[in-house]
């Protein structure tokens, strides 16, 4: 960089905070950067000027502040390396058009629809305030047998043909609870169910058990990076092929809980393709830093680092052609698919007793039709939504192509899911606005949908 | 189990009605929406085919007629797939051949829907073969069914009609009319009833054929009845006036034909699509499922936001088809498939017009065309607003008088 250059760069106003490279500053302009300069300076803080600012433990780990990998379980080497891992068979499709869960699905959606109601939603407004999902929360998740929903029986799981139905309907339903706690709870399935959909005998021998165990370990699928326009199928983190395994290098952003995760699964370009590889949190050059977003706060979002982090031959999940790293990222745009859909339910079940309720010019609001057609409107595309999903789900189950399904479900839940938290919030108006009514952290978490990539997987 | 995809049973009938909407229908559609008015000869054969498909139990419900809702014993068995769904699948491929052809099918008339729907077993028997319009909408009353004006006075065996009904589809076609009209205005709704009345029938006469922005093929008939006198059996349903059930027994015709109405509007919307996703491609511009529609060109990314609210609003429309096969109450989910369909297919056919260009807008290709005759499908059997009303009340709970 030219000294010019240089110069100009640290005295124009663009490139930080938000501003653009065109934007310049005049007198005026230097004069109010002086007195803010001043105003951020600690001897106001000294002289007791200011009133402390209450900071999450989170926001303080992001000034720059990166530690290594949580440190990870001996992870025992078992089972054949190369050999191909247990697979559950796809559902068998009746030919029939039915909206009528099995019985064992409505179950499980039972069970997970009254934590979401008893556990996640009272646990919410906290979660998102630190950044931090409840530890009886993951203890609850784990007894009920969330983590290993997509695992084979004959693994210790608890499935027994493709579960992609099952995971699509519990990803629904705890997101009505919080969608940011549904996704610190469903990460370290994503990675168990990956396990299962895509891992060697050895890979599944070698991590499943912890899984299927008491002591579920954290762990986190990481596809999202942070770049403009990022394309999920040409990731910028690269792997290299060495002599006895791979090199990795790059950046993951928006990874659930990477902090306290042992086990990753990384996607990285191989000669051109995209890849999936395990890599487990204590290898060296593996860094984590916060990454906290708009919203999913309870899901203790993270940026993995990986520099020169060397993983053996055995490290590769699925095939290195691109087509399991395809699949996987179909399958976990299903899952936030389902999270929308969940979430979208509670801003549905919020505003209709809210707009029942609230009076204006002598009536409840909801007599007039601006406000009714709008609750008519979100009804309306959250059915069509589920309607998707739940069309994507069951071809995944049944082994048939996904791709167009999961294109369209993801498109749906993406626009008109924003739109349902928009009006969710627009329906409270001002009251809508304030942390008294959760209606603002669903307009923060629904915005993720069309974002992220990977985290959760069904 | 859940299942969104085709029903097996089914396949041979979508097949087939493609093929018909193919061979028969798209080769005449241009010719029939330039010369309105003029009877579409062609569909005559086309009629005889299909009244031969299902009398030989080939084809179940293959057009309006099949939407018979049977009130036995509630089914706790499995999952059925019936003629509803059958009619919906069929329809919208029909309709992706040509809308207001598949309006101009004899004997597959609205107002079959509505006999179908709300008719004794007697006066189905007694109905069967009658191609039938349906006449609802008043110069002075749309939307606002419950105040229709036309009356209808008891005199002996006979009831006197005395109105004027306008958009009325084959209304100069169809060998008969349903007619909605009212033993007692001071009654309100509860006292609207409808009335098979035959063409010819003495005091009914068609007045005028309307000229119309789409669905030019359909004829739309302005019918006014003059102390016209229908036999008593011809009242669909019961003469009592029953002010507890109030509307409902009328209403009912419209869980029955609003999915359908909403299959039409998907049969079109895809004509559309099909046709712009190939127009596109030879322009170089090929819809990636995978990649984000922000790294794509616009018209990709248009074109994959316009197949998704398609898509959604075509699953609606099973659902509500398939509720009403397994006999559960489907009024809400009928209009949010109505609404849904009605706003995506102008939005489509719409949007599909701009992508195109002068391609699209020109009467060289029939996307113009498509998108003329899909506004009217987001306004008959209950416009957006009105199935919005529908929706909003039963979602909140409030009645016709609260939410009005």
């Amino acid at each position: 960089m030219s000294l010019i250059k240089a110069t100009r760069s640290a005295v124009s106003p663009g490139g930080k905070h938000g501003v653009s490279g065109t934007e310049s500053r005049d007198p005026i302009g230097y004069a109010v950067l002086a007195l803010n300069k001043l105003a951020q300076s600690e001897l106001i803080d000294r002289l007791g000027l200011r009133r402390p600012a209450e900071r999450g433990v989170f926001t303080v780990t992001r000034g720059g502040f990166r530690a290594a990998g949580a440190a990870s379980r001996a992870f025992t080497r078992r089972g054949r390396p190369g050999h191909p891992g247990l697979r559950v068979p796809s559902a068998n499709p009746s030919g029939v058009f039915d909206l009528t869960p099995t019985e064992d699905e409505q179950m499980l959606v039972d069970v997970v629809t009254e934590l979401a109601a008893e556990v996640l939603r009272p646990a919410a407004a906290q979660a998102d305030e630190t950044c931090l999902a409840p530890e009886s929360l993951l203890a609850a998740s784990q007894e009920i047998g969330l983590p290993i929903l997509g695992v084979p029986e004959q693994l210790g799981g608890i499935s027994e043909e493709r579960s992609a139905v099952a995971g699509t309907l519990v990803a629904e339903a705890l997101a009505r609870g919080d969608m940011g706690l549904a996704v610190a709870t469903l990460a370290p399935g994503a990675v168990a169910t990956a396990l299962s959909l895509w891992g060697t005998d050895e890979q599944q021998a070698t991590y499943l058990p912890e899984f299927t165990g008491d002591d579920v370990p954290a762990a986190a699928l990481a596809l999202t990076e942070p770049g403009v326009l990022y394309d999920v199928l040409s990731p910028a983190t690269t792997a290299t092929r060495t002599a006895d395994g791979f090199v990795l290098d790059g950046v993951k952003s928006l990874v659930p809980r990477g902090a306290d995760a042992e086990l990753f699964v990384v996607g990285a370009q191989l000669e051109g393709r995209p890849v999936l590889f395990l890599v487990e949190s204590g290898a060296d050059g593996l860094e984590v830093e916060g990454d906290p977003a708009m919203g999913l706060r309870a899901a203790a979002m993270t940026r993995v680092r990986l520099s020169g982090v060397r993983v053996p031959a055995g490290a590769v999940l699925g095939q290195a052609d691109g087509s399991t790293y395809t699949e996987c990222v179909r399958l976990s745009r299903l899952a936030w698919c389902a999270l929308a859909v969940g979430t979208g339910q509670a801003v549905l079940d919020y505003v209709t007793p809210y707009v029942k309720e609230r009076e204006a010019f002598g009536e409840p609001i909801a007599h007039r039709q601006s406000v009714a057609f709008m609750v008519a409107d979100i009804g309306i595309e959250l059915q069509a939504m589920r309607l998707l999903t739940y069309r994507a789900a069951a071809r995944a189950a049944q082994g048939k192509d996904i791709g167009r399904e999961v294109a369209l479900a993801r498109k749906a839940c993406a626009d008109h899911g924003m739109r349902i938290g928009l009006d969710g919030v627009q329906l409270l108006g001002g009251h809508g606005f304030v942390k008294e009514h959760p209606v603002e952290r669903w307009y923060r978490d629904l915005r993720a949908i069309g974002v992220m990539e990977g985290g959760v997987l069904v | 189990m859940i299942n969104l995809e085709t029903p097996r049973k089914h396949r041979a009938l979508v097949d087939q009605a493609h093929q018909v909407a193919m061979n028969m229908l798209r080769p005449i559609s241009r010719k029939y929406d330039r010369a309105e008015h003029e009877y579409p000869k062609e569909l005559d054969m086309l009629a005889a085919m299909i009244d031969g498909l299902s009398e030989s139990g080939a084809s179940e419900g293959a057009g309006a007629a099949g939407v018979r809702r049977d009130e036995g014993e509630p089914d706790r068995g499995p999952s059925r797939n019936g003629a509803n769904l059958a009619s919906v699948l069929s329809v919208a491929e029909m309709c992706w051949g040509d809308v207001g052809l598949l309006l101009s099918m004899p004997r597959q008339g609205l107002g079959n829907s509505a006999i179908a729907s709300v008719a004794s077993d007697e006066q189905l028997e007694r109905l069967r073969g009658t191609w039938a319009a349906m006449a609802i909408t008043e110069p002075g009353i749309g939307s606002d069914s419950a105040n229709i004006t036309t009356t209808a006075r008891k005199d002996g065996d006979e009831y006197v009609l005395n109105g004027e009904k306008i958009f009325v589809t084959s209304g100069e076609r169809a060998d008969s009319v349903v007619v909605w009209a009212t033993l007692d205005r001071s009654l309100g709704r509860a006292a609207i009833k409808s009335f098979v009345v035959t063409k010819g029938t003495p005091g009914m006469r068609v007045e005028r054929l309307e000229h119309k922005l789409g669905i030019r093929a359909s004829d739309t008939a302005v019918i006014i009845f003059e102390d016209c006198r229908v036999p008593a059996e011809n009242l669909l349903g019961t003469p009592d006036v029953d002010v507890k059930q109030g509307f409902a027994g009328a209403m009912a015709t419209f869980d029955n034909t609003r999915p359908l109405v909403a299959a039409m509007a998907i049969g079109c919307a895809r004509a559309a699509l099909d046709l712009t996703r190939e127009l596109l491609a030879d322009a170089g511009v090929v819809v990636d499922y995978d990649r984000p529609a922000q790294t794509q060109s616009a018209a990709a990314a248009t074109f994959l936001r316009l197949e998704s609210d398609w898509e959604g609003a075509r699953l609606l429309t099973l659902q509500a088809a398939w509720m009403a096969d397994n006999r559960e109450p489907n009024s809400l989910e009928a209009s949010m498939a109505k609404a849904k369909a009605g706003r995506v297919g102008s939005d489509v056919t719409l949007s599909c017009v701009e992508l195109a260009g002068a391609v699209g807008y020109s009467e060289g290709e029939l996307l113009e065309k498509w998108a003329r005759d899909s506004k009217i499908l987001d306004i008959f059997e209950g416009t957006q607003q009105i199935q919005q009303l529908i929706v909003a009340r039963r979602l909140l709970g409030l009645s016709s008088a609260q939410l009005q």
